[in-house]
């Protein structure tokens, strides 16, 4: 039950301003990512949410209540870090009690929710063992289980899945996904590097570029109305194909973007190419095309026959999935 | 070849066994024995004789010699890890300008010799009124202990992740009780190692304990062992020197063997990821 409001919130290191003026309201109950470019400030304005840095302006509110000066414990967050960030002397069980002795409970309560999120994350056979003795994976579990413990209003993720494999990645978010289902109650933000974990995971996603919001809205939001050029190549992948120059002039624009699922292959297709490279994934073929008009441009087609590399053909793009952007990177109607 | 490289390495250890072994067991060997038997050449025990432990014991003031030693070097250790930890704290955690610099200055400190800082060092304490006690022994060891227990234990704390203090944070544990249930237990076989080191140094320690006590009651134990006298000026109580010797390192091979294993971890513990 926790509405998690942002309001014209600044963060500055010295004198290095790194968040510029951020406004969010995030719903009680709802599952938003931040995405972003390397250093745009996605970590820092997590972290500024659960309380671990300062905020250098505006005003953050969780539940209706200012929480700038309040201290990270009385916020009702719990973060999941992305080293995990075990008591490395603690056993899985002492690591889950350990926030819940700090906040006073009774032992008997203690021992009920911890074996209670244990469960709930299949780790009850590890609880006497020490994170040295656990995989990668398990060591992510216990680091949920123990934000889990402390039955948070807000769920605070940084990358918590770029340490694992990528089969395990899959199972862990999946597992996270399930885990938002349960608690549907408790807001999560999730900051990921990753397309298909914002794809996925979120009812909203936010955009971060260099310290302002680019965008906020659901997935499929961004990914058929991006608001800006940045978003556009940022969400989806492959990258949106982004022709510049006469072509783009010709319609108007200077720019545009076209998905690679909205360009075909046919016979009398505007524009001209030969296939450079082509990626069979099994489920989709990518055919990288260097073309005259449009530069280079990569085409999904059906899986079965792959054209060689050097094989000329013509391409048509799906003119009402056309994306213009102006000078500046803006929309164009 | 192989088999050759094995020997080579056994011959290489047994001679730095016997370098380093060698004369504490002669010392065992010479304190058993009196008389003139000291000055025949034997590398096997030939008598068991308990008169100069007996004789040394029962001298009145060694006693308290060994409780001075005592004091003082526990003393030393107990002040340079409180101070150590929460310098180290502030050095690996916080930022500050000079931070570099300082810890620099810090290390530096050590390098004098004893000797360039005792005629200053011996007018500091003259001027605190700590002649001829105790306490000036334990702030003119701290002089060479802090700097290394500081260093030591920076460099230590800087390795453990930030994260680990954070989560604690999330968790609503006080500074005291991160520094007493999260860091203390990680930071533990650091503090067994270089408090250890400490305590040696301040156990074994001769020239300002020569130079800042007056008193035979005052007295820590290398000086005392120094200052032992035979019957005659001519006379030189081997027995004697070697009975005390061997006492008082006993307590330096009994706490290291308690602690041999933490050593081991603490002194490898910055090479592998905590
Ligand atoms: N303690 C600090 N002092 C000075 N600058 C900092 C500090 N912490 C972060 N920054 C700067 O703030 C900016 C945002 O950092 P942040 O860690 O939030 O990025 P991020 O979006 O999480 O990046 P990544 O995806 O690589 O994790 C970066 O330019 C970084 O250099
Ligand atoms: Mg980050």
């Amino acid at each position: 039950m926790a509405r998690v409001e942002l309001q014209a919130v600044r963060k500055s290191f010295g004198t290095v301003d790194v968040i510029h003026g951020i406004d969010l309201d995030l719903a009680s109950g709802e599952f938003v990512v931040f995405v972003g470019p390397s250093g745009c400030g996605k970590s820092t304005l997590l972290r500024m949410i659960a309380g671990l840095e300062d905020i250098s302006g505006g005003e953050l509110r969780i539940g209706g209540e200012k929480m700038n000066d309040v201290l990270p414990a009385k916020r009702g967050c719990a973060m999941v870090f992305q080293s995990y960030a075990l008591y490395p002397h603690m056993t899985v069980r002492e690591n889950m009690a350990f926030g819940l002795e700090q906040a006073r409970l009774s032992k008997r309560e203690i021992e009920e929710r911890v074996t209670q999120s244990a469960r709930m994350l299949q780790i009850d056979h590890l609880m006497d063992r020490k994170p040295k003795a656990l995989s990668g994976g398990q060591r992510q579990r216990v680091a949920i289980g123990r934000a889990i413990s402390r039955q948070p209003r807000v769920f605070l993720f940084d990358e918590p899945l770029s340490n694992l494999d990528a089969a395990l990645r899959v199972d862990t978010r999946i597992e996270i996904a399930a885990l938002h289902h349960r608690l549907h109650d408790t807001t999560m933000i999730y900051v990921t590097h990753d397309q298909v974990e914002a794809m996925t995971l979120a009812d909203r996603i936010v955009v971060l570029n260099a310290g302002k919001v680019e965008q906020v809205g659901t997935p499929m939001d961004l990914y058929e109305r991006p608001a800006s050029r940045f978003v556009a190549s940022f969400i989806g992948s492959p990258r949106m194909n982004l022709i510049e120059g006469a072509t783009a002039e010709a319609m108007g624009a200077a720019c545009v973007g076209i998905r690679p699922e909205h360009l075909h292959v046919a016979q009398d297709g505007p524009w001209a190419g030969k296939v450079v490279m082509a990626e069979a994934l099994g489920s989709d073929t990518f055919l990288h095309v260097e073309t005259a008009e449009a530069g280079r441009v990569v085409v999904r087609i059906p899986p079965g026959e792959t054209p060689t590399p050097g094989t000329a053909l013509h391409l048509a793009p799906d003119a009402a999935r056309l994306h213009r952007f102006g000078a500046d990177g803006a929309p164009l109607a | 070849m192989a088999r050759l490289k094995t020997y080579g390495f056994y011959l290489l250890v047994a001679v730095i066994v016997l370098q380093a072994v060698f004369p504490f067991y002669y010392a065992i060997l010479t304190s058993l024995e009196t008389g003139q038997a000291i000055f025949d050449i034997n590398y096997l025990p030939a008598a068991l004789d308990w008169s100069n432990y007996r004789s040394m014991l029962s001298s009145g003031v060694f006693g308290r010699q060994f409780l001075n030693s005592a004091v003082t070097a526990s003393a030393v250790v107990v002040l340079s890890l409180v101070l150590a930890t929460t310098a180290a704290y502030a050095l690996a955690r916080i930022r500050f300008r000079g931070r570099g610099l300082l810890l620099l200055t810090i290390l530096s400190v050590s390098m004098f010799p004893q000797i360039a800082v005792l005629a200053g060092l011996f007018e500091l304490i003259r001027a605190f009124g700590l002649f001829n006690s105790l306490w000036a022994l334990v702030f003119s060891y701290m002089i060479f202990t802090l700097p290394f227990t500081v260093w030591v234990l920076t460099t230590f704390m800087r390795k453990l992740p930030v994260e680990i203090e954070e989560a604690a944070i999330m968790d609503g544990a006080s500074a005291l009780t991160i520094i007493w249930r999260v860091f203390l237990p990680l930071m533990w076989p650091a503090m067994v190692t270089t408090g250890l080191l400490a305590f040696i140094h301040a156990w074994n320690e001769f020239l300002f304990a020569l130079t800042f006590l007056s008193t035979d009651t005052q007295r820590t134990v290398p000086v005392a062992i120094a200052m032992i006298s035979g019957r005659s000026e001519f006379e030189i109580p081997w027995g004697n020197i070697m009975a005390a010797s061997v006492v008082v390192t006993l307590p330096l091979v009994v706490l290291v063997l308690i602690f041999q294993r933490k050593i081991v971890s603490g002194l490898t513990a910055g090479a592998v990821k905590g």
